[in-house]
């Protein structure tokens, strides 16, 4: 069954305990494009994007309820296994997430290893390839046995997303991948995203308008754990549905 | 990163000081600083103290024997009045080894279950139970070893284990209930709650971040675990060094289960030995004569510096794996 969307959601809601933080949230995910989740701290953004990977569940008392199909197929039946789900899927967190005591290139390699692949070639090779496709390589070529923890904040930062990006994942969920860093790590990045749409589906969750009119092709803009509107980047920032939205995105709240 | 210009860091902290006697008035930061430098100078002293008591005590064995002592293999304080101590190292350093080999594995599982598995409150619960265990007096230890672990071993697990691997001489022979492994995993169940709390605690402390990164590559649970250990493997070995600390020093319970046999080596893991520790308490009220006492406080000066020295490789390690991951990680 062929499909342009990558992930399609259908009446999505998630709750820490008794707190109900998504409501009932229905959007589609193209493929090989950027999708941006803009929104106030605190609206969801974070649990949206970690409930298309099955992460949402490991925190003790979250639940979760609706269909996220991912390739038109449920990721939330019961014979899917999550760890599964999870391989296909590579996930950026907003602080840096480097391995400190393995080396770089370990772990860059740490996705592969665990899936069983110890072929010396082979692993050079993907390191290299996902190395340079962070934009990392040329810095770190030379010290590819240092910790990973000897890099600065936007090093390992794209440390991370060389790391998610070694086995091949179908899907980039990204979570404010430049909260923590400067302006030229944060265009580095940016750039990079570009480039990944070409082979990837991203998912970007930002605070930053601007980053998100820049890299997005698709923006959803959630509020109090509701979406409110969801349309093609364009289209939210010149030309809103929602007063809210409006107000959000030329900065009257948030 | 300090800047080259600067001058000499001894000079520039001489001059610290000398500011300090001369010119600063006494602030209560002043004093402060003062009142804790000399409480840790006071650990100093006891130490010192210490081993000069230990040396002071042991003169008459050390004229004596001198190195002889360390390398000696036979205790006859009745007739030839001969002491030499190489036996109670082995018998010590052994018995402390099976209890690490024993205990530390289990440990460590207890301390992933606490730390990784377990819901909260049970956790809790469980984290508590296992701290208790740590306050229970060694001697209490012994006495549930002479009454109750003896019988079950010598019953339910030596004739067993003796059964599949009585090839090996190491579990051949005579099966008392007591002896060297008895020894061994009293010592290993000694030491669980401590070394079990201790990893439980380290691993609890690393941040949840690392946890994410290893679920969202997707890393079984188990994965993640071993990700957890090697993360927290400083603190790890920090928690085996405490363990091994009470393995080495511990006295009544191995003296009521170790069979308290002086000889070089025991024919067999089931046979009796002997540990420094556990000599001293022993025999420390039979001691008639000067230079019978005088060599059981050298025991105690040896069984202090292997403690020392234990502690010091294990620091070093430690400091070692440490500086790996920090030097690697900051040059
Ligand atoms: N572990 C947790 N336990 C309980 N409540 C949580 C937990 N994590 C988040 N929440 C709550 O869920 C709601 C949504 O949080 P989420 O992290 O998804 O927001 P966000 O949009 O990512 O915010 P930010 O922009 O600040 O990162 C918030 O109200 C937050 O208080
Ligand atoms: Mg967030």
């Amino acid at each position: 069954m062929f499909s342009p969307y990558k992930f399609e959601i259908e009446s999505l809601n998630a709750w820490f305990g008794s707190k109900h933080v998504l409501k009932n949230i229905n959007m589609k995910i193209k493929e090989k494009a950027v999708t941006a989740v803009i929104g106030p701290s605190g609206c969801g953004k974070t649990t949206f994007i970690r409930c298309l990977n099955r992460m949402h569940e490991i925190v003790p008392g979250a639940k979760v309820s609706g269909r996220v199909l991912f390739n038109g197929m449920d990721i939330y039946n019961e014979d899917v296994d999550p760890v599964q789900i999870r391989r296909k899927m590579g996930m950026v967190f907003q602080k840096p997430n480097p391995f400190p005591m393995m080396s770089i290139y370990d772990n860059a390699a740490a996705g592969l290893k665990l899936n069983g692949i110890r072929d010396k070639e082979k692993l050079d090779s993907v390191v290299e390839r996902s190395l340079k496709l962070a934009i990392l390589w040329d810095e770190v070529k030379d010290d590819l046995n240092k910790s990973g923890a000897s890099l600065s904040g936007g090093q390992q930062q794209r440390l991370c997303i060389a790391r998610a990006l070694a086995v091949e994942p179908e899907v980039m969920l990204m979570d404010e991948p430049c909260s923590a860093l400067d302006p030229i790590a944060t265009a580095k990045i940016e750039t990079l995203i570009r480039m990944l749409a070409e082979d990837y589906t991203v998912v970007i969750v930002t605070h930053n308008m601007q980053q998100a009119a820049r890299v997005s092709d698709f923006t959803a803009f959630l509020y109090l754990g509701e979406l409110i509107e969801f349309g093609s980047t364009k289209e939210i920032f010149e030309n809103p549905r929602s007063e809210l939205t409006e107000k959000y995105i030329t900065g009257e709240f948030g | 990163m300090k800047s080259s210009r600067k001058p000499p860091v001894f000079i520039h902290n001489l001059n610290v000081k000398v500011h300090k006697i001369f010119k600063k008035p006494l602030t209560g930061d002043y004093a402060f600083k003062l009142l804790a430098a000399t409480f840790a100078s006071i650990i100093f002293l006891i130490l010192g103290l210490m081993i000069y008591e230990l040396i002071k005590g042991s003169q008459l064995s050390l004229q004596r024997f001198g190195i002889e002592f360390l390398i000696g293999t036979k205790w006859d304080p009745a007739i030839s009045q001969v002491f030499g101590v190489l036996p109670l190292i082995l018998g010590t350093l052994v018995t402390s080894a099976i209890a690490l080999l024993i205990g530390v594995p289990i440990s460590l599982c207890i301390g992933l279950a606490l730390s990784e598995y377990a819901p909260k409150r049970f956790g809790f619960a469980i984290s508590f139970l296992v701290e208790l265990l740590a306050a229970v007096p060694s001697v209490i230890y012994g006495l549930w070893g002479i009454f109750t672990l003896i019988p079950f071993l010598r019953n339910n697990v030596y004739a067993y284990l003796q059964g599949i691997l009585g090839f090996i001489p190491l579990f051949s022979g005579p099966i008392y209930g007591g002896g060297v492994l008895t020894g061994g995993i009293i010592l290993a169940i000694m030491i669980i709650p401590t070394v079990s709390a201790v990893s439980r605690d380290v691993f609890s402390a690393v941040p949840n971040t690392q946890r994410e990164a290893m679920i969202s590559l997707g890393a079984t649970k188990w994965e993640t675990a071993k990700n957890v250990i090697s993360y927290a493997r400083s603190g790890v070995i920090g928690a085996i060094i405490l363990g091994l600390g009470r393995a080495v020093g511990e006295t009544m319970a191995i003296t009521m289960v170790i069979g308290n046999k002086f000889q070089l080596l025991p024919s067999s893991l089931f046979d009796a030995w002997y540990t420094m520790s556990a000599i001293i308490a022993n025999e420390f009220t039979e001691a008639t004569y000067g230079l019978y006492v005088s060599a059981l406080i050298e025991v105690g000066l040896v069984l202090f510096f292997v403690a020392l020295i234990i502690n010091v490789l294990a620091r070093l390690v430690v400091w070692r794996s440490l500086k790996l991951v920090r030097g690697i990680a900051r040059e």
